[in-house]
């Protein structure tokens, strides 16, 4: 028995070996030393390696001392949350509505992989020139002021349109409303279509049919695009810096400024806490559903 | 500004480069102690480190046509040179950085001093770095890492500044500027002649500052200062306490929405500034010139505290040694020799050696960039378009009116690792 086991065992390990070893280099390894250098002291120019909790106890400054007012790291991580959830919820509703269209209203497949394909738009350009767009578009003086002030609708342009958490929102949707449509897509075109014409046939309206058949098979890809779009936003610093013109704490934006003055261990520290908040998340999500499951 | 991943990848990538520098190394010195004979057959080349404001291509192609010496420019901002010397000193030879990061540096030991006897122009250097004086002996503001401070070493290998001149220099000056507001005259429509102006009410949602934290919150002691509310014994060196009541100050005119956004980039700084985004904003000389060369009108407003100053020169790797460090001084040399400070002179810079730069430039624009009178003819950039016409006048005036003026030096402070903590605190406000 044993010996018939062991070559059949040797061939899987053979078979995952490889995924392993770039699991382990380019992951396990690096989270590592960014797990022991958190723990490291540091001055101007040097990491210092000798245990200290600087790093952590510096970044909760002030948290208990200057209740009932937030520190800066809970307010940041409020104001990256609100950020987050607003994106997710956005997206998780167009992405959504996209992917229903696709899957259920058009019958032919070529035409499914061109409007796809039209979905990744976005990504044809670089993040920098994308950014660097907005301005005409959205600026005191762009063409959404002007078209508005012109046709009467309002007296002095709209502050609020740029550098303002309505400008994150909408580039951050903007960029990442494809990661929601192609995991729910992918989903809803498994769902076999004789569930629906059975619900049809059962008496059930449309909305049933959408609450009770559809939405609790997407789930899997729901969850895969929720997973997608809240790792991508909790770690952003540049969208969220450049269109909330650098005046928008952000978790990201914290590590940025830490590693630019070359405080490694503070940053690594405040990065582990950010995996730590963003793997509670996303452990919060698979328990809602099984993906590996129901992939 | 494109890097979209969270830590992980940043400290895979450092991991990965270190690892091809180190390769890279290897590699080379093997070449070295093995073919000595294909080494002296080589093309001489030196990876130049900075940031964009000295790499320009005219500069490296006038460079090699004069010596020979091809320039590899590596040019990334002034946190990543910072970073990169501490973190890969192999990977560069010649590094041009400022003086206020030499704090950090100097103590790493990843740079080396150059001799100034091998620098044929030394004593030719202007004594704003070396005395902390104009030429006509007027004394400058010494608030902040001013040059002459942090100039010598007191040994080859020391890591200690030495008070009075050695012949270890950190870094042979190249380029400096005195800094201050930029505005749009336009849409301000009257005059500006205060640093108390970035906050003033008036301009609510149109001012904007630098996203450096340790150059922004200069900017922001200015602002302090002018307005009467509290004098700084070293603007470039603040305790604890006076972090906190400027940051106080910067944060409230935050909350009322004084600023429209900060900026780090010069592209950004011209965008805001062009687009009518700002009117009033911290800026650097060319990103004043790039707007007017677009057709708007945007002044370098000089202002009555004075000016914000910085200052810029070159050393070399700890790593850098026998034949490149002979070509490293060769090109030190060649840059102080004249061509490249007249091609600084031109953008609105000001060069080390002014005497070598003047007989490398036409009487009539060193009357407009250095001496503050009117254009003969027009003015012309390096690249041979248009900068102003005749009978235009350089904001600020002549040398002596704008170095004369200087009131601080960009800086790092004692307390940088606090400062940097408030700064977070200030955005998140």
């Amino acid at each position: 028995m044993a010996l018939r086991d062991r070559p059949s065992q040797f061939v899987a390990w053979l078979q995952a070996g490889p995924m392993m070893l770039v699991f382990l280099v380019f992951f396990l390894v690096p989270l590592a030393f960014v797990i022991i250098v958190s723990f490291w002291d540091y001055n101007e120019y040097e990491m210092i390696p000798s245990f200290t909790t600087r790093g952590y106890v510096e970044t909760f400054e002030g948290c208990l001392a200057q209740l009932p007012e937030l520190c800066t790291i809970l307010k940041t991580y409020l104001k990256t949350l609100k950020l987050c959830f607003l994106v997710w919820l956005i997206t998780l509703v167009i992405g959504f509505t996209v992917a229903y269209f696709l899957a259920f209203h058009i019958r032919s497949k070529t035409w499914q992989i061109a409007l796809s394909l039209i979905c990744t738009i976005p990504f044809w350009t670089s993040n920098v020139i994308r950014m660097i767009a907005w301005i005409p578009l959205l600026g005191r003086n762009g063409l959404v002021n002007s078209g508005l002030v012109k046709a009467g609708m309002i007296d002095k342009p709209l502050e609020w349109l740029l550098y303002s958490e309505f400008a994150v929102v909408l580039a951050l949707v903007h960029l990442f409303t494809f990661f929601m449509v192609v995991p729910i897509f992918n989903s809803m075109i498994r769902i076999d279509k004789r569930l629906i014409e059975a619900a049809y046939d059962a008496g059930a309206t449309g909305f049933q049919t959408l609450t009770n058949v559809i939405i609790p098979l997407a789930k899997p890809g729901i969850v895969i695009g929720s997973i997608f779009v809240i790792t991508i936003v909790m770690g952003d610093f540049v969208t969220i810096g450049v269109m909330g013109g650098q005046q928008i704490a952000a978790a990201g934006k914290i590590i940025e400024t830490r590693l630019n003055a070359l405080q490694f261990p503070a940053a690594a520290a405040n990065a582990v806490i950010l995996l730590g908040i963003t793997f509670m998340i996303i452990a919060m999500l698979s328990r809602l559903v099984d993906v590996r499951k129901e992939l | 500004m494109t890097e979209d991943t969270t830590k992980p990848g940043l400290s895979r990538r450092t991991l990965l480069k270190g690892a091809a520098a180190g390769a890279g190394l290897a590699a080379g010195s093997g070449a070295i102690t093995g073919f000595p004979y294909v080494m002296s057959q080589e093309a001489k080349v030196l990876r130049y480190l900075g940031t964009a404001v000295n790499a320009g291509d005219e500069i490296s192609k006038k460079c090699l046509a004069d010596t020979g010496i091809k320039i590899e420019y590596i040019t990334v901002t002034t946190d990543d040179v910072t970073k990169r010397v501490v973190t890969q000193p192999n990977s560069f030879d010649v590094l041009d950085t400022e003086y206020f990061s030499l704090k950090k540096l100097v103590p790493s030991g990843n740079i080396l001093p150059l001799d100034a006897k091998k620098i044929k122009e030394f004593n030719n250097i202007t004594p704003v770095f070396t005395k902390g004086q104009l030429p006509s002996g007027k004394k400058i503001g010494d608030q902040g890492t001013a040059p002459w401070k942090v100039l010598y070493l007191e040994g080859k290998d020391s890591k200690t500044f030495a008070k009075s001149p050695t012949e270890f220099v950190t870094l042979i000056p190249t380029v400096y500027n005195a800094d201050t507001l930029g505005i749009r005259p336009d849409l301000i429509k009257r005059p500006i002649s205060s640093w108390a102006e970035l906050l003033n009410p008036e301009f609510k949602g149109k001012a904007s500052i630098l996203n450096i934290p340790s150059i922004g919150i200069m900017d922001a002691a200015m602002v302090v200062e002018a307005t009467g509310q509290y004098k700084y014994a070293d603007k470039g060196n603040m305790t604890k306490a006076e972090i906190d009541l400027t940051m106080k100050i910067l944060t409230e005119a935050k909350k009322s929405g004084q600023f429209r956004a900060f900026w780090k980039d010069f592209n950004e700084s011209v965008n805001l500034m062009a687009s009518g985004e700002t009117v009033i904003q911290s800026m650097w000389s060319p990103a004043v010139t790039k707007v007017r060369s677009m057709g708007i009108p945007c002044v370098f407003q000089p202002l009555k505290e004075g000016y914000r100053s910085w200052a810029s020169g070159f050393c070399v790797s700890k790593g850098v040694s026998g034949k490149k460090l002979e070509w490293a001084y060769e090109f030190v040399n060649w840059f102080l020799s004249g061509w490249a400070g007249a091609y600084l002179n031109r953008q609105g810079y000001y060069s080390a050696v002014l005497s070598t730069a003047k007989a490398n430039m036409d009487p009539y624009e060193w009357a407009y960039w250095m001496e503050g009178k009117p254009a003969e003819k027009d003015i012309k950039a390096p690249d041979g378009s248009l900068l102003e016409k005749a009978g235009a006048i350089r904001d600020g005036g002549s040398y002596d009116d704008r170095m004369g003026s200087v009131a601080c030096w960009n800086a790092v402070m004692d307390e940088n690792d606090y400062m940097v903590r408030k700064w977070n605190e200030f955005i998140a406000a």
